[in-house]
C-alpha cells in the first residue's frame, strides 16, 4: 500500500528531526545539527535492509518516489514565499558579505575535488 | 459570485498553492525549451519566477514572505515551508547510492568545516572593511554571511543591536538566494556533475534552501549529496560562531 512509503518517509524524517534537536541541546547549540541527514541516513538504511527482515514493494516504493517528484516543485514554493526584498535593499554590507561567501565558497570547490581524486589514486595504488 | 470564490480559495489554500506552482512550472518549462533551446533548465526558471514573483509581492503587499503574503496564495508558505521542504528532501535519499556517499565522506565533512570558516572571515572582513570595529557586531556579520540562521543565533547569545541582528539576516539572505539563482550557470565551469562535488558544494555553501534550490535547478540527481552535508552547516556554524570564532575575533581586533 503507498501509505507505507509515505509512512516510513515520515517516520525518518521525524526520527531524524528530534534527533537532530536532541544533538543540539545536548552540544548546546540553539539549532538543529543535522536533522535532514539523520534522517536520509535512516531512509537509506531501511532501504538497504536485507529484503526477508523488511522491504517496501513496488506499490508502497510509490508513497516515497511521489515526495521525491515534488521536490522541485516544492523548491519553487520555497522560492516563492522568501523575502527578495529584504534581500535587494538590504544595503552594502550584506549585499557585499553575501555575495563574497558565495563567491569564495563556489571557489574552493574544485581545488577540495582535487584532494579528493589524490585520495583515490592513493588508495588505489 | 467572486466572494465565494475567493472563500474556497482561503480555505483550501494548499490546493491552491499547488495549482499556482503548477502554472508556474509549466510556463517555465515551456519557457525553457521554446526560449532558451533547453540552455536553461526550467526548473532553473521555475526558481527563479518564484524569486522574482516573491520580489514583486514584498513590495506590494511590504509583508516578509513573498507571494505568500497575498490573502489568496497564502497556502504557499505551508508548501514552501520546512516541513514539506524537508519531507521531500528525505524523499530524494531513496535512490541513493551508499558507495557514493561513503566515497565523499571524509572530504564532505572537511567541506562543512572549511565552508563555515570561510563564509565567516569572508564576512567579518566585509564588516570590518566597512568600518566595523565592535568584535560582537563583526562577529555576528561573519555569521550571518554563513547562514541566516547562524547570524542571529550568534548575536543574539553575545548580546548583539537588533540592527546588527537584522544585517547578519540580510546577509545570509542574500547569500541563499545568490546560491539558487548562481548554481546551474556555474556548475560546470567549477565540476558540479557528480556526487561528490555535489557532497563538497553543501558543505561549503551550508544553506540549506539555497543548496536544494541550486541542486534542483541543476540536476535534481545530485540533491540528496549536497543536502546530506548542508544539514549538518548551521549547527557547526551556531556551535563555532559564538564561542572560538568570537574569541578569534575579539583577540583580532585588541
Amino acid at each position: 500500500m503507498i501509505i507505507y512509503g509515505v509512512a516510513i518517509l515520515a517516520f525518518c524524517t521525524l526520527v531524524g528531526k528530534y534527533t537532530g534537536d536532541l544533538i543540539g541541546i545536548m552540544i548546546g547549540v540553539q539549532s538543529n545539527v543535522g536533522g535532514v541527514g539523520i534522517a536520509m541516513l535512516l531512509l537509506i538504511l531501511l532501504a538497504n535492509f536485507p529484503k526477508r527482515i523488511f522491504h517496501l514493494d513496488e506499490i508502497s516504493q510509490k508513497g516515497v518516489t511521489f515526495w521525491s517528484a515534488m521536490y522541485i516543485p516544492i523548491i519553487v514554493a520555497m522560492a516563492a514565499k522568501q523575502n527578495a526584498v529584504a534581500a535587494m535593499s538590504s544595503g552594502a554590507v550584506a549585499i557585499t558579505a553575501g555575495v563574497l561567501a558565495v563567491v569564495f565558497s563556489f571557489a574552493m570547490i574544485p581545488p577540495l575535488m582535487r584532494l579528493s581524486n589524490n585520495r583515490d589514486i592513493k588508495k588505489d595504488d | 459570485m467572486t466572494d465565494l470564490l475567493y472563500i474556497i480559495a482561503q480555505k483550501n489554500s494548499l490546493l491552491v498553492a499547488f495549482v499556482f506552482v503548477g502554472v508556474i512550472m509549466w510556463l517555465s518549462y515551456k519557457a525553457s525549451k521554446y526560449l532558451t533551446v533547453g540552455h536553461l533548465h526550467g526548473s532553473a526558471i521555475a526558481i527563479m519566477a518564484g524569486l522574482i514573483l516573491a520580489y514583486f509581492s514584498g513590495q506590494y503587499t511590504g509583508g516578509s514572505k513573498g507571494v505568500a503574503d497575498i490573502e489568496l496564495l497564502t497556502g504557499v508558505a505551508i508548501m514552501g515551508g520546512g516541513m514539506f521542504r524537508d519531507f521531500a528532501i528525505v524523499a530524494t535519499a531513496f535512490g541513493v547510492n551508499v558507495e557514493d556517499l561513503r566515497k565523499a565522506g571524509v572530504v564532505g565533512a572537511a567541506s562543512i568545516i572549511i565552508g563555515v570558516l570561510l563564509s565567516f572571515f569572508v564576512g567579518a572582513g566585509v564588516a570590518v572593511a566597512f568600518g566595523y570595529t565592535d568584535p560582537v557586531a563583526i562577529t555576528t556579520i561573519g555569521a550571518g554571511a554563513a547562514t541566516y540562521i547562524i547570524g542571529p543565533v550568534t548575536g543574539a547569545s553575545l548580546g548583539a543591536s537588533s540592527e546588527i541582528i537584522a544585517l547578519s539576516i540580510a546577509a545570509g539572505l542574500v547569500k541563499s538566494i545568490l546560491v539558487m539563482v548562481s548554481t546551474p550557470l556555474v556548475a560546470k565551469r567549477i565540476g558540479l556533475d557528480n556526487p561528490t562535488a555535489a557532497m563538497i558544494y553543501g558543505g561549503l555553501m551550508g544553506t540549506t534552501s539555497g543548496v536544494s534550490g541550486g541542486l534542483a535547478a541543476t540536476d535534481p540527481k545530485l540533491v540528496p549529496y549536497g543536502a546530506m552535508t548542508a544539514t549538518f552547516y548551521t549547527g557547526v556554524g551556531c556551535l563555532l560562531a559564538p564561542s572560538v570564532l568570537y574569541l578569534i575575533i575579539k583577540q583580532l581586533s585588541t
